[in-house]
């Protein structure tokens, strides 16, 4: 009878499509398009920052200015008109304010609802996770936040934080990812909008998850969110990210920063599960998602992880890193990457060794169908400080069709004689005798791929939490639907 | 703007390197001129040059012997450097000027086979060198090409027609003697036909303490079913810059294992692209590099998987001492439709001490999905379990070590199909771990 049931569960899902395709008609307050030193010093009159973020913000802008647009991506951009975005775009709020669930617009409930997204804290059995929801470009609700405060965990939007804790923003906003790294990173820093920040203070272990869940609603907007995590000594924190978009023949614009600080023997888990609208079977519109995402290991035995899955996006650019300076700091990297139709991932990470007795993993799964493009592309640097350094890398790329790419472009910069570094790749299709079995057992074509898949990606998604490891696997199987023949 | 330099080089003198090059040589020189001051010469922004900075090692001010000016160098002096044991036809490379031995000059060729000097022969056959030189050189991007194709003279060409198999190793031997600092370009263009098989050994020296820029450019086409075993070892001098592309086409049914070895050195780049053109053609590339001082070894190499079927085999390996820096990038790309393909490629690196720098790229690029693709990278040490092991057994230390070493690049050397230069080969880099001059002493040149 489980079988049954199994099969009734794939079958539901390989006979949908994308099913965040929807839009919310909501009141928008959505700023004109364009950018100039004018949109970025009216985003922060809205937000009602203080003097030195408009600063840092026009600081930013004139950097990014002079900078130009990456080309070093194994990927095919078409050119970016970014005078033809809105860089600001707000659900219309009633006049007092997101206080409590009973004032936050039904409509906007229902948006978060229909997406899965737990808006009320009475559904904090279910998973007993906190969650910060952005639309657009602002932050509609944050839930459990007296419950958080309570341990003295710092949980808001960023725009808040900025006005209730703006030293501890101050402090590190920007220390992790400067605003001249790249052309994105530039551009975010410019126009950022809401986004996480959290604080976790010293030797609390935070007792649920928190996670954010970003959604664009508005057309012709983009969304740049900025999110900030600092975990103090001994504290550990495990953070989730989900993102969707509507279905729209234009192609929307995704530049966020993630800037995580991690201090003596702390710890965070972060975890993605991608799946912004990735376009139609023609490869017209979805997301441009481009990432800067960077921890920074400044404790000694500090330990980051990142998990992510992705399977949405037109186009992929991002590289979650660790730098790892604390003395023992460890580094951790699972990804898995699906293309299917057109679209185009260019994802990695890189993990730079500077202090003593450094470690990083790094296990990537690449898996590419139709006529998409997937490449991995990651750096480890071992400086001349790192003693004993260690690192092991494994990329594995799965090609299901002939007429997908798999790309593996790994760098190694060694120097230092003590570091041990290793790195492994496989390109290789599904094997036939895997399918034959399968196949002979009664399991039809596109299900046995979709479980030998799901089992292929098995090292990566053990290391989500329980509650996107479900997701991410039904997300695997939707995504590969009709790639057989 | 070193490029502007050489164009105007080239101009100015442009009858005097016409009038002693034939008309294949010449045939080529305007393209590469265009081709000189388009795309320039490889700066450490272009992706596949990161670590090796070409266009300043072409900025100081080279002499050229653009008027063939006879730079005198005794072949008697130089005459024995051979692999013992191992009876080869003999061919050199004095400079960029070509010299044959007595021995090769008396010794009888296999019908069709002809060998010799490339300005000369090229010259006697045009059209069949017309057709392959500069077929397969890639002159439209950043590199050396073009400007060894501008200024070339002479070189050396060999052509092995269908069914003929060469029993001898040919080896040419390429000779650095200046009484000044020197620039010099080389050509070497290798046909084999249908069914044919050649053994090429390649010697690069430096024989004096003058600074030297070495362009060298090969082709290579291995025709359908045909054999090619190629080697090229460097043993030059700290002042030594070696800028080397070796470009393959590979028909269908051809094998070919190139193997380069980087001795001792100075500042070398060698880049080797390999097209597999025809079905079930088969490659082995590998590659040793042992460096120490201030030596640069920097590899990269390409292999176009464009039909389906082909193999190919990739294994490099490094030994860095010293202040040393070891490069290596690999890419295979396997073209749509290139179903079947095979294909591994594996870096190992030990660095020994703790300023030896490494930068390894071993890449992927798929486009097909019948495929078998697998590549590995490694950078480490020596293992000290083996190392106590063995010292544990009463071997000392150094000795111990020395032993290790071997171990890790017999992997390669041990791939060497002629017995006697295998015999050499971990002779000579016995002696590189022992701390002894990498030069063959079995050769007048090096001692």
């Amino acid at each position: 009878m489980e079988k049954f049931d199994d099969n009734t569960i794939v079958r539901q899902i390989s006979q949908e499509k994308y099913r965040y395709g929807f839009t919310t008609d909501i009141q928008t307050d959505v700023l004109e398009r364009g950018l100039n030193e004018q949109t970025v010093r009216m985003i922060s009159a809205r937000k009602n920052e203080p003097e030195w973020l408009l600063e840092f913000r026009l600081k930013a802008y004139r950097h990014w200015l002079e900078m130009k647009l990456p080309s070093w991506a194994h990927l095919n951009i078409p050119t970016i008109d970014f005078q033809s975005i809105s860089y600001y775009a707000a659900p219309a709020v009633r006049k007092k304010g997101p206080g409590s669930v009973d004032e936050i617009d039904p409509q906007l409930m229902k948006t978060f609802d229909k997406l899965g997204v737990p808006l009320e804290e009475r559904l904090a059995l279910s998973g007993g996770m906190a969650v910060d929801a952005v639309m657009d470009s602002v932050s509609v609700k944050t839930t459990f936040k007296k419950n958080l405060e309570e341990k003295g965990i710092i949980f808001c939007p960023i725009g808040e934080a900025v006005r209730l804790y703006p030293d501890l923003v101050r402090r590190y906003l920007g220390s992790v990812v400067n605003y001249r790294d790249n052309f994105y990173a530039a551009l975010n820093s410019a126009v950022f909008s809401d986004g996480s920040f959290v604080y976790i203070p010293k030797g609390v272990r935070c007792p649920m998850e928190l996670s954010t869940y970003f959604r664009i609603n508005a057309s012709g907007t983009g969304q740049f969110e900025r999110t900030l995590i600092v975990a103090d000594d001994d504290s550990y924190v495990s953070y989730l990210e989900g993102c969707t978009a509507p279905m729209r023949d234009e192609n929307q614009l995704h530049a966020a920063i993630v800037e995580i600080i991690v201090l003596d023997r702390a710890e965070v888990k972060y975890s993605t599960v991608q799946n912004w609208y990735p376009g139609d079977e023609n490869g017209r519109g979805g997301v441009y998602n481009f990432v800067t995402k960077r921890g920074d290991l400044r404790g000694v035995n500090s330990k980051l992880s990142w998990t992510q899955v992705e399977t949405g996006s037109a186009i992929t650019w991002k590289y979650p890193s660790c730098v790892l300076r604390g003395d023992g700091s460890q580094g951790e990297f699972y990804s898995v990457a699906l293309t299917n139709n057109w679209q185009q991932a260019d994802t990695g990470t890189k993990m730079i060794h500077l202090g003593k007795n450094t470690k990083s993993t790094i296990i990537s799964k690449g898996i590419s169908a139709g006529h998409s493009q997937n490449s991995y592309r990651g750096l480890v640097r071992v400086t001349e400080g790192a003693e004993g350094a260690r690192n092991y890398s494994q990329c594995d790329s799965l090609l299901l069709g002939s007429e997908c790419g798999a790309h593996t472009f790994p760098y190694m910069d060694i120097h230092n004689d003590s570091a041990i570094v290793e790195h492994e790749a496989t390109t290789s299709k599904i094997s036939e005798d895997q399918l034959f079995y399968c196949q002979q057992r009664g399991i039809p074509a596109e299900e046995a791929i979709g479980l030998i898949v799901n089992g292929y990606a098995k090292e990566v998604l053990n290391k989500l939490p329980m509650e996107f490891a479900v997701e991410a696997q039904r997300l695997l199987s939707v995504s590969l639907e009709n790639t057989t023949g | 703007m070193s490029e502007q330099v050489y164009s105007e080089l080239f101009r100015n003198n442009r009858n005097l390197v016409e009038s002693v090059s034939c008309g294949v040589l010449n045939a080529v020189r305007s393209e590469a001129l265009d081709c000189l001051e388009k795309y320039g010469f490889p700066t450490a922004k272009v992706e596949e040059y990161l670590h090796t900075d070409i266009s300043g090692w072409l900025e100081p001010d080279w002499g050229i012997n653009l008027g063939r000016v006879n730079i005198p160098v005794n072949l008697n002096e130089v005459f024995h450097c051979s692999v013992p044991n191992l009876s080869t036809l003999m061919y050199y490379l004095a400079n960029d000027r070509f010299m044959a031995s007595e021995m090769s000059q008396h010794s009888q060729l296999p019908d069709g086979v002809i060998a010799g000097s490339l300005n000369e022969l090229a010259g006697k056959y045009p059209e069949l060198a017309g057709r392959y030189y500069a077929g397969l050189a890639d002159m439209h991007r950043p590199g050396i090409a073009a400007l060894n194709t501008l200024l070339v003279q002479d070189g050396f060409m060999i052509y092995v027609p269908d069914g003929v198999v060469m029993d001898k190793p040919v080896q040419l031997v390429t000779l650095l003697q200046s009484p000044v600092n020197l620039m010099v370009a080389r050509r070497i263009l290798v046909v084999t036909g249908k069914d044919a098989a050649l053994k090429l050994l390649l010697c690069d020296h430096s024989v004096d303490s003058h600074d030297y820029l070495a362009t060298q450019v090969m082709e290579l086409y291995a025709g359908e079913n045909s054999h090619v075993e190629l080697y090229d070892m460097e043993e030059t001098s700290p002042h030594n810059r070696r800028i080397s592309e070796l470009y393959v086409d590979q028909k269908a049914g051809s094998d070919v294992s190139v193997t380069g070895m980087t001795l001792s050195n100075g500042h070398t780049r060698n880049s080797a692209y390999v097209t597999l053109s025809g079905r079930a053609a088969s490659l082995t590339l590998n590659g040793v590099a042992i460096a120490a001082g201030s030596q640069h070894v920097d590899n990269l190499t390409f292999v176009d998987h464009r039909v389906p079927g082909c193999q190919s085999n990739e294994l490099f390996k490094y030994v860095l001492d010293d202040d040393s820096v070891g490069a290596f990038a690999g890419k295979v790309l396997v073209r749509e439709g290139a179903n079947g393909t095979v294909s591994q490629q594996t870096n190992r690196n030990i660095c020994l001490k703790r300023s030896a720098r490494m930068f390894t790229q071993p890449q992927l690029e798929i486009y097909a999905d019948d495929v078998k693709c697998s590549h590995g990278s490694t950078v480490g040490q020596l293992d000290d379990k083996a190392l106590f092991y063995m010292r544990q057994r009463g071997i000392p230390k150094d000795e111990a070590r020395v032993l290790l070493m071997m171990a890790f690049v017999d992997e390669v050397i041990g791939h060497v199909e002629m017995e006697p230069l295998r015999q050499r080969l971990r002779y000579l880099v016995e002696r590189r771990f022992k701390g002894g001059q990498a030069q063959c002493d079995g050769c007048r040149i090096c001692r």
